[in-house]
């Protein structure tokens, strides 16, 4: 396969590309093989779920788009250019939020739009238009009541918000999401999910999330990338989510392509991928 | 001029010592006249004593806790305790005093302390300065030795914290001078120094520095991946990891270090100007003792003791102040 690394020629529809990924981890009893051989293309604009048993190495995958890990062996490449390490165009939410509780949320997000808009940036803006993005970050999120709040201040749901809020600011190409709401309680879940939809819709970024939650896996992604189990995981298959958007929850609860979908998923892990009780 | 002052108060304190031990006899054939046989202070004692006993029974005694009572009783509940610790504290002070005669009891040393805080800032040549002067020579020292040890403990803590080969090649070194006794280092300082001030400064620097260090390594190297994540992935500069990451997450840590760090030079001053001598509170408690003085004694052991309170009392409000929680 040729090697974009040209970002002008960059192909749309492999927007992200991860090419014959190997990542293994030294540890006290030897080498252990996480991922094997993965492949996979995202395209721009594209909402990718990636879902598999806990241990399955998804968080790895993760890591690496972000460049926070390096692979052992293959390459990863981000609008053409190889991810050499981690950078505010692959921005990522924690799944614990991962806040500076020394700051308030207004300082949180503006910390990140500083560094990408601020000084260092190829054409700096004003402290106002500064101002200005980290208001409306954290408008778009429903937060403009607790900009000045701490973050030990406010609710798990608010923290994660404050979360997606600084990831947005950046203005990133891929937006990475890893278990964004694995910590939060059922009903906040849902309502950030149907929220982080119409953001998506609007912003329109590229997105790869992490999550074994199979209906929010579903309800929000153009695809679902299921994993087999560790060690050594690969990508098992790969489950195109065909739903019509915008999508509702409550619609599509009695919707037969969206049951019949999620039957795939819960039969690819609990039938062919069952993971034995540790 | 002063030896014949000793022998005054040493045979004033024999005297008082006889008169003592006459009036216990008194008070062994009359356990009812003890109180005032032996002197005012216990009376007064017995009944604060007997009156704060009373107020309590009677709070624990009410069978209908009003709000108001509630009140009284949370708040008794908060003064007393101490207060009942102090008389305590008196009470086996005197008992002491009566025991052993060269040791003052507490209303002498109170007329003392009265004495000495009424002009605490006289100056009559370097050998016989007031006690404010000394106890203000002493915290000079203490600030000068625990500033420099904060100025090079501090930093080196991030630095070791920060970057292991630094933490594992000064590991050793820490280990091994870390407990050191802190007078080991004076003679040492005596001779490069070749002065007494600057060896007691030293001395102070020496023993102060190590809290410092190893809390602030500490607490750099406990900064979570995750904040350190966040800080790669918005590709911070160093400057920003430091000031927006490191800094505000070590400080508690930092402020744990700096109160150690005060208590121990606080602690050191006293045996440090013991021996180098100067002005200073520690040289003024073996100058009393050479006099024979012990009710100022006493009272310097207060002194210090209030001091360190407040230093301690200070810092910990200073890091409250700093603290994000």
């Amino acid at each position: 396969m040729e090697k974009i690394l040209n970002p002008e020629k960059a192909n749309a529809d492999r927007y992200v590309q991860l090419e014959n990924v190997d990542m293994t981890f030294p540890t006290k009893k030897g080498d252990f093989n996480a991922l094997k051989n993965i492949n996979l293309n995202i395209k721009e604009g594209e909402f990718i779920s990636i879902i598999g048993h806990s241990g399955c190495g998804k968080s790895t995958v993760l890591n690496l788009i972000a460049g926070l890990t390096q692979p052992t062996e293959g390459l990863l490449f981000c609008a053409g250019r190889e991810i050499a390490g981690p950078g505010p165009e692959r921005a990522v939410v924690f799944q614990n939020h991962s806040l500076l509780p020394w700051l308030t949320c207004y300082e949180n997000v503006s910390l990140a739009v500083e560094r990408v808009f601020g000084a260092s940036a190829e054409e700096p803006e004003s402290k106002a238009q500064l101002k200005a993005r980290t208001d409306a970050a954290l408008e778009l999120v429903g937060l403009t009541h607790a900009t000045d709040k701490r973050p030990n201040e406010i609710s798990g749901g608010m923290k994660q918000r404050v979360g997606i809020a600084r990831a947005l600011a950046m203005e990133p190409k891929v937006l990475l999401l890893d278990e964004p709401f694995g910590a939060l309680d059922a009903l906040t879940r849902a309502n950030l999910q149907d929220e982080l939809m119409k953001i998506m819709a609007k912003s329109g970024c590229t997105a790869v999330m992490v999550t074994h939650d199979v209906d929010e896996a579903i309800l929000l992604s153009d695809r679902v990338v299921m994993m087999t189990n560790g060690p050594s995981a690969g990508i098992g298959e790969i489950l195109d989510v065909n739903l019509p958007r915008p999508r509702a929850r409550l619609e599509l609860a009695e919707d037969k392509d969206y049951n019949h979908l999620r039957s795939e998923v819960l039969r690819f892990l609990y039938e062919r991928h069952a993971k034995k009780a540790a | 001029m002063s030896a014949t002052n000793i022998s005054k108060e040493s045979l004033k304190a024999i005297m008082q010592s006889k008169e003592t031990v006459v009036s216990k006899g008194a008070a062994m054939a009359d356990a009812g006249n003890l109180g005032i046989a032996v002197g005012g202070e216990t009376e007064v004692v017995k009944t604060e004593v007997e009156k704060e006993v009373a107020k309590t029974s009677s709070a624990l005694l009410s069978h209908k806790p009003s709000k108001r009572k509630t009140q009284i009783y949370s708040v008794l509940n908060v003064v007393l305790p101490p207060v009942f610790g102090v008389l305590l504290l008196l009470a086996v002070w005197t008992l002491i005093s009566h025991q052993s005669p060269s040791l003052p009891g507490p209303l002498k040393t109170w007329y003392s302390a009265i004495e000495l805080f009424s002009d605490p800032f006289y100056n009559h040549g370097p050998n016989d300065m007031g006690v404010g002067w000394n106890i203000l020579a002493s915290l000079e020292r203490v600030a000068l030795g625990f500033g420099l040890a904060a100025l090079v403990g501090i930093p080196l803590g991030f630095i070791i914290g920060r970057f292991e080969f630094m933490s594992r090649m000064t590991s050793p070194i820490i280990s091994l001078l870390r407990p050191v006794s802190p007078l080991a280092w004076l003679p040492i300082g005596l001779l490069v120094f070749k002065a007494a001030n600057p060896a007691a400064i030293w001395v102070i620097f020496i023993s102060a520095i190590w809290p410092m260090i190893i809390n602030t390594s500490v607490g750099v190297s406990k900064v979570p991946q995750d904040y350190m994540n966040v800080a790669k992935v918005l590709n911070l500069s160093e400057w920003k990891i430091v000031t927006k990451i490191l800094f505000p997450f070590v400080l508690p840590y930092m402020m744990t270090g700096v109160r150690l760090s005060i208590g121990v030079a606080w602690l050191v001053i006293v045996a440090a100007e013991m021996l180098t001598g100067g002005v200073g509170i520690g040289f003024w408690v073996w100058d009393e003792w050479n006099n024979l003085n012990v009710e100022h004694i006493i009272i310097a052991i207060f002194v210090v003791g209030i001091v360190g309170l407040l230093l301690e009392y200070a810092l910990t409000q200073i890091a409250k102040k700093f603290s994000y929680e």
